[in-house]
């Protein structure tokens, strides 16, 4: 395959096949640092006080939190979009860039997947807390029952069940799927004991067969080829939560696409947080490279553009419709009691993400670290305005009201973080943390050593 | 040497293999298996496997899943239990096409894998045991039928003289 001097080469270092698996296992393989230590004490002291939230709630019920007659629906939902949100960007990496053969996804995509994953658990807790009685999940579920009834299929909320447990499905698949070659790694690399034994296990026998790659490969590109209509539809289902309402602001057909772009844009900002932090703690520095980084960072002005464009229309549209309620919901929006969340929004996605033009920026990782930290509070505080601005002040006047959340609520959101970077540090220290097959697979095309030859055949 | 029914030849880069598998199958030997660390590319070409079916698979499965979905929800709204919901009919049939979309997905994504699994007899097997602990690292290895060891093993080396490998046995 051609490739471009101009580019810098995938992976950096004079990389062997040998050298990849042990570069990529061993810092798994070894024992823990102490700043894994360190991470898994506060992520689990976050999801302790967290699940001590959760409890609390269904103890007490959602009169614990902060909502009133007026807003309903808030913190949690809020929350729920949020990392919904952030699960796109693994798919996005895994599927979309896969069928448009972006090879520099290889290093990325295993994390990004594994980010997903833990994502939607994260989202698909809420609904779980939101019912006020989480043994009544069943009920959003149709089964026969004895009063004959079935959910109401032509609500958005029942198609979020089934698009969010599509999803989840469909991406622990494809997840697996890619890990069951490294599994097979890993079992190789242990000598014997228990380990080997469940290593053996969970590797399916992967044997590494010529027809077994080709079933592997033909697979995977078939699962990222229906995979890529399915994150799509499941953050314009989320969206349709809101569009399908008739509450101003909320009542638009921008709503899909709008939500689609925020997501990818909040998740790819997750990404950076987490691979920045990864390389450097686990030692991968050749895998994941600055060119890597500036990459996403190249979406992130994409997406973040594009989110801008959408914040723009909304206001236009406001004006343009003449109608005097999506007139006054965004003025609100912008200049009533929460312009202070509305002011954070624009600052931090559109104002900080336009930032990435320029190259210096764009290649500074300390930069793009502290920036990804920015986008997802700014993409938290999105779907705050959105939801709690359109809410608060309603066609009628005497029920205007503020609302403010409670440390249930904050405990919620802290917990889900703390579950989430739990799941993530127990994630690299049980599976490889870089897809190693995939890798392999580009050594030869744009491995560092290979891109020295390209260069010197130029000259 | 054991006696066996087929010969194993190692190679530590992807390049002498696919000379290897060429020569190998030019002189009518009977390759049965090759294993590598990751799919080599032109392996396929070389050693002319068909290309797979799964794709068949997920589509039929898929259909399943569409016209499942399709029809139970109609089902619901105009047979089983018809409601009036916001003065709409009750064969909406928009309203029925996000859940379409996710259980066609659903179909089509677990047959595929399904079917991936079965093709390949991949399942937790805690007794498995690799040919050789280093396919899935940085060795590349043809099986080569032999109904006679001695005789294959002898025609195979001559037939890869030139090609660098690691061992042949």
């Amino acid at each position: 395959m051609l490739q471009s001097p101009l580019r810098p080469p995938l992976i950096e270092g004079n990389k062997t096949y040998r050298s990849i698996t042990s570069d990529i296992l061993n810092p798994m393989m070894n024992k823990a640092g102490k700043y894994w230590y360190l991470g898994m004490t506060i992520s689990g002291l976050a999801m302790l006080f967290g699940v001590f939230m959760i409890f609390w709630t269904v103890w007490q019920g959602i009169g614990t939190w902060g909502e009133n007659r007026t807003v309903g629906w808030a913190f949690e939902i809020t929350t729920f979009v949020w990392w919904i949100g952030i699960g796109h960007a693994g798919t996005f990496i895994s599927a979309i860039l896969l069928l448009f053969r972006q090879k520099w996804r290889n290093s990325i995509n295993r994390s990004a997947e594994a980010m997903t994953i833990f994502a939607v658990i994260c989202a698909a807790l809420f609904p779980l807390i939101h019912l006020g009685r989480p043994l009544l999940t069943f009920f959003i579920f149709p089964y026969p029952n004895t009063r004959g009834l079935w959910v109401n299929f032509n609500s958005p909320l029942v198609w979020d069940v089934f698009a969010i447990s599509t999803y989840f499905t469909i991406s622990l698949v494809f997840w697996y799927v890619g890990l069951i070659p490294d599994i097979g790694t890993v079992r190789d690399k242990i000598k014997k004991g228990l380990k080997k034994n469940i290593y053996n296990f969970l590797s399916f026998g992967w044997k590494g067969s010529a027809r077994d790659w080709h079933r592997h490969e033909v697979t995977s590109i078939m699962l990222a080829a229906i995979a890529t209509p399915l994150v799509l539809s499941v953050h314009s289902i989320v969206s349709m939560d809101f569009a399908s309402s008739i509450i101003p602001g909320w009542h638009t057909t921008i709503f899909p696409p709008y939500f689609v772009a925020g997501a990818i844009f909040s998740g790819f900002a997750m990404v950076q947080t987490l691979l920045i932090i990864t390389r450097k703690a686990m030692g991968l520095e050749d895998f994941i490279t600055p060119s890597h980084i500036e990459n996403m960072n190249k979406i992130l002005i994409a997406t973040g553009s594009i989110v801008a464009l959408a914040y723009m229309t909304e206001m236009f549209m406001a004006w343009y419709s003449g109608v005097e309620y999506e007139h006054y919901a965004f003025m609100n929006r912008a200049t009533g009691p929460y312009w202070w969340a509305y002011l954070i929004m624009i600052t931090c996605n559109v104002v900080s993400s336009q930032l990435l033009w320029i190259k210096k920026l764009r290649t500074s990782l300390a930069f793009t670290f502290f920036l990804s930290i920015v986008i997802n509070i700014g993409m938290w505080f999105e779907r705050f305005v959105i939801i709690v601005t359109s809410l608060h002040r309603d066609y009628l006047t005497s029920s205007w009201t503020m609302y403010k959340p409670t440390i249930v609520e904050f405990g919620l959101l802290i917990g889900t973080l703390g579950i989430f970077f739990t799941a993530f540090l127990l994630f690299i220290r049980i599976f490889p943390v870089i897809s190693i097959s995939e890798v392999k697979s580009v050594l030869k095309i744009s491995g560092e050593k290979q891109h020295k030859k390209d260069l010197s055949h130029e000259k | 040497m054991r006696n066996r029914n087929y010969i194993s030849i190692f190679f530590d880069d992807e390049v002498p293999l696919l000379q290897a598998v060429r020569k190998l199958r030019e002189s009518n030997e009977i390759i049965t298996d090759v294993l590598s660390p990751f799919p080599v590319h032109g392996l396929d070409e070389a050693l002319s496997i068909k290309r797979s079916r799964i794709p068949v698979v997920g589509f039929i499965f898929g259909a399943i899943g569409a016209i499942l979905a399709f029809g139970f929800q109609a089902w619901v709204f105009t047979v089983s239990y018809p409601l009036i919901i916001g003065g709409k009919p009750f064969f909406a049939a928009p309203a029925f096409i996000p859940i379409t979309l996710e259980v066609t997905v659903l179909f089509a994504g677990l047959s595929m894998v399904a079917a991936m699994l079965i093709r390949s007899k991949l399942k937790p097997d805690i007794r498995f045991v690799p040919v050789d602990k280093r396919i899935t690292d940085d060795r590349f290895v043809i099986l080569v039928e032999a109904a006679d060891a001695k005789t294959t093993l002898m025609r195979v080396k001559s037939v890869l003289s030139g090609i660098q490998t690691i061992e042949i046995r």
